[in-house]
């Protein structure tokens, strides 16, 4: 199996403060590998070393064997490494519509067309026709996206990331906050993702979490205490030390 | 596939001409016929507009918060003062075209200190900038002409054509004409592609790059071109006047600009067009009442439109006018409330 | 070289005059990154209330002085309670316009009732000319703005260290957010502040008439000073702003003694070499917020 994801000895710290260590992870082609850990473990940390926003203090960073580590966040995009947001980061003032053009015009290099207006290519307008119904938003597509339903909301937050055409996709809790009633959708969308896409999801939700990934990692206070298939780590005695550590704290 | 083409025919829509645009275009045509004896406070107007149109592609578009925007204006209208007075370049269009492509080059210059950092760092170098130029244009004064500025600028006709006369008519459609080409381009510009990548970087840049837009490279780009667009500004305002002094560079100047685009909106181009209108009223009206404390008004407006909340007083405004269409036309509003600033 | 010192003395003193006026402004960014552009306004009333008091009513200098920092204090509460305690959660533009309208207002008002001409404050006799020291020329007003200044500095430094409100300050500056958990009252905490760093440029205001010059227009002239106090010196602490001061007053005093001709250019020059190297300030935090 080929690498698709993988981080060499990655390190961060905050002042003084260690909040990564020495994390090493590989993510097979196509896998739905999942990263979980209690709070604070330092989950979205990782994300952000992944898409480059921070900048680790050690390790590198590999995508599909090439070497990422030092590249900008947009580039790292257009190398095929996407990812959604927890709390929502869309753009309140545009459409679904816009949302998605803007993402299959930069993927196709014609982000900074200034000449041309939004609309007028074929193949642009067939992408974003198809991405948004197949997250069944095309119904709403030309809404102000502040106005929409927050279901809908986490949709074209998925939406926007396959719009990218990632080869691999973090996923960062997809369903938090979602209402029960409209959890479905999600769901069934996170589970009909191409496989040809490598997923890492982030998550809270076991549920989720084991009804969706075929290989778990877990990460506690920045470090990685186990990785495995999902009923090896469900059995693993220091993983249940943790979560009901946790469950008891809270 | 019909989804196709519903999605192109919205995305199209936004670019489409409405009917209320043609109107304003035709009204500001006919302003030339209605009001021939004061086609100076026009021009100032029409100026304005340009300028304020200027900063709207910054800070509507892409919420770049300028407090130095007049350091791109002072530029242009020293070009073409300088490049009239000494024959360098005598054709106007020419000379106004090079002027805008001087200043924009200064543009491009700074647009690497602005796209640093945050807002507050935004804040003092397009400060910092403008008050450099200013004390720069006052330490070679032997070029400048100082405090009282260049002295002696005469204007070649324009195309060699149209000579400015002394009721400022051909100033007047001049800079009507320019700066209407210039609306046209900016109209382009912002239904584009990259206009839309502009707005995702205001509403959220680290999103914007996390979906692969190139975040720095699209700020340089739209203030490079509103500097192109304010030296325009700034030299039709040495061309029509004949005028270039120290006070291009003021601060007051960029803090006027500002207050007319908020007074017009931000983010949908007219927004600097209806409010040099607008400010331009107020101005006259202030300055009959109380000449000499004309800061004093402004400040009170600024204060007053910000806490009384930019967006309501817009949508006390185009009530009206809404409703009119509405019940006229059986449509839906034409003019929406401009875009929400980026939290 | 005696030359050397002068322009470092009175660098020293210019900076902890721009220090004084600005910190109160760091603090208030730091705080509720509410960007204050009328901050300067505050610096101009206190100087002008000293100035009718000690030209007009005959007041001692020294005895003016503390009612400047006490009235631009009393000033910069009541707009903080009425008018800006309203703009915290809005957007910088909106913040920049209204503190932009402030000043202008200011300025406006100030040239109707004071005349827009420069003023001076009566000096007692004891503060004026200089005396030498091993040859370098000190002059005595300047000494005793370094004195006052200097103390000033301490003791901020010593209320953020050693205080209770100094520790619910810096943990309110550090993470608003946390602190509103941990049951600080941030809110109150942001108008003491406020108003302390108002009194503060009050205080600077007055004491600045002499060596920047007062008249109608400071809050603008001085604009570009504060905010390149607080961009260079970052909003974490005082000791950045504080450094950042010194640094602008000394290549200020500096450039405009070394090369009159090019004085203003050095500040900004200073200011561009600086973001270019550390965009986020000298001092600030590796992530802006």
């Amino acid at each position: 199996m080929t690498i698709a994801l993988e981080t060499k000895g990655l390190e961060k710290s905050f002042g003084g403060l260690k909040v990564t260590r020495d994390l090493s992870l590989k993510v097979e082609q196509g896998a739905r590998h999942a990263l979980i850990g209690p709070n604070g473990a330092g989950k979205t940390t990782v994300i952000n070393l992944l898409t480059g926003v921070l900048k680790p203090n050690a390790g590198r960073i590999l995508l599909e064997g090439n070497d990422i580590t030092d590249l900008a966040v947009h580039k790292r995009v257009l190398r095929g490494l996407s990812r959604t947001f927890q709390i929502n980061q869309l753009y309140a003032d545009l459409t679904p519509l816009e949302t998605i053009g803007l993402a299959v015009s930069e993927r196709l290099g014609r982000g900074g067309d200034w000449w041309r207006r939004m609309g007028t290519r074929g193949d642009v307008n067939q992408e974003i026709a198809e991405t948004l119904g197949s997250f069944h938003l095309l119904d709403v597509m030309n809404e102000r996206t502040a106005t929409l339903p927050y279901g809908k909301q986490r949709l074209l937050e998925i939406a926007v990331a396959i719009a990218t055409r990632p080869r691999v996709l973090l996923l960062d809790e997809p369903a938090a906050g979602v209402p029960e009633s409209e959890r479905h959708d999600i769901l069934a969308a996170v589970a009909a993702l191409p496989r040809d896409v490598t997923v890492l999801l982030i998550e809270h939700d076991m549920d989720l979490v084991f009804s969706f990934a075929d290989r778990i990692s877990v990460l506690v206070n920045g470090a990685m205490l186990v990785e495995g298939p999902p009923d090896e780590v469900a059995r693993d005695p220091q993983v249940k030390a943790v979560y009901l550590g946790e469950a008891a704290d809270a | 596939m019909t989804a196709t083409s519903d999605v192109s025919s919205h995305a199209i829509a936004r670019a489409r001409w409405r009917p209320a645009e043609i109107a304003f275009w035709i009204l500001a045509a006919s302003c030339a016929f209605l009001f021939p004896s004061r086609y100076l406070i026009m021009t100032d107007i029409i100026r304005l507009a340009l300028f304020t149109l200027s900063l709207d592609l910054i800070l509507g578009y892409a919420g770049i918060v300028s407090l130095g925007h007049a350091a791109f204006f002072g530029v242009g209208a020293y070009s073409a003062g300088l490049m009239a007075l000494h024959g360098i370049i005598n054709e106007p269009v020419i000379a106004l075209v090079v002027a805008g492509l001087i200043a924009m080059a200064l543009g491009l210059l700074t647009s690497f200190l602005v796209i640093r950092g945050v807002d507050l760092t935004r804040l003092m170098v397009t400060l910092g900038i403008a008050l450099l130029l200013e004390a720069l244009a006052e330490r070679f004064s032997n070029i400048t002409g100082g405090t009282d500025g260049l002295q002696g600028i005469e204007m070649q006709p324009i195309l060699g054509l149209f000579a400015f006369d002394m009721f400022g008519k051909t100033g007047f459609f001049y800079s009507l004409i320019v700066t209407f080409l210039l609306f046209l381009l900016a109209r382009r510009i912002v239904n584009s592609p990259f206009g839309l990548s502009l707005r995702a970087i205001k509403n959220n840049p680290l999103r914007a790059s996390a979906i692969g837009v190139p975040v720095n490279r699209r700020l340089i780009a739209i203030y490079t071109v509103a500097a192109f667009y304010a030296g325009i500004a700034g030299a039709l305002f040495t061309q029509t006047t004949a005028l270039a002094s120290l006070d291009v560079f003021a601060f007051e100047r960029s803090a006027d600009l500002m207050l007319v685009l908020v007074i017009g909106g931000t983010g949908y181009l007219y927004g600097g067009l209806i409010g040099a209108v607008v400010f331009k009223m107020l101005q006259e009206l202030f300055q009959t009442i109380t000449p000499q404390y004309w800061m004093f008004w402004i400040g009170l407006v600024l204060v007053v439109m910000v806490l009384v909340g930019r967006e309501r007083i817009h949508r006390w405004v185009l009530w009206g006018p809404n409703l009119i269409i509405r019940q006229v036309f059986g449509r839906k509003a034409v003019v929406a409330v401009p875009e929400s600033d980026a939290p | 070289m005696t030359t050397l010192f002068t322009i470092l003395f009175d660098g020293v003193a210019y900076g902890m005059l721009l220090f004084v006026l600005a910190c109160g402004l760091a603090v208030t960014l730091g705080l509720m990154n509410f960007v204050n552009l009328a901050h300067g306004a505050f610096a101009m009333t206190g100087g002008y209330i000293c100035a009718v008091l000690v030209n007009n009513s005959g007041w001692p200098f020294f005895a003016a002085l503390p009612l400047a920092f006490v009235s631009a204090a009393a000033i910069g509460v009541l707009l903080e309670r009425t008018l800006y305690r309203h703009l915290y959660t809005r957007s910088h533009l909106d913040q920049v316009l209204f503190t932009i309208g402030l000043t202008f207002m200011s300025v406006a008002a100030v040239d109707y009732i004071m005349g827009s001409s420069r003023i001076f404050i009566k000096l007692p006799a004891a503060l004026e000319g200089q005396f030498d020291f091993f040859g370098v020329g000190i002059g005595r007003y300047r000494l005793m703005i370094i004195v006052i200044c200097g103390l000033l500095t301490v003791a901020l430094q010593l209320i953020l260290a050693r205080t209770r409100f100094g520790s619910r300050l810096r943990a309110a500056v550090d993470d608003p957010r946390a602190a509103i958990g941990l049951g600080i009252n941030v809110p109150q905490v942001f108008a003491f502040t406020f108003a302390f760093g108002c009194g503060l440029a009050g205080l600077g205001g007055a004491l600045s008439a002499e060596i920047l010059g007062l008249d109608p227009y400071f809050p603008l002239k001085f604009m570009i000073y504060f905010l390149i106090v607080v961009t260079v010196g970052g909003s974490s602490s005082i000791t950045g702003p504080f450094l950042a001061s010194l640094l602008l007053g000394i290549g200020d005093v500096a450039g405009k003694y070394y090369v009159p001709k090019m004085g203003p250019f050095v500040i900004y020059t200073i200011m561009i070499v600086i973001l270019i190297w550390r965009p986020n300030g000298l001092f600030g935090r590796a992530a802006a917020r």
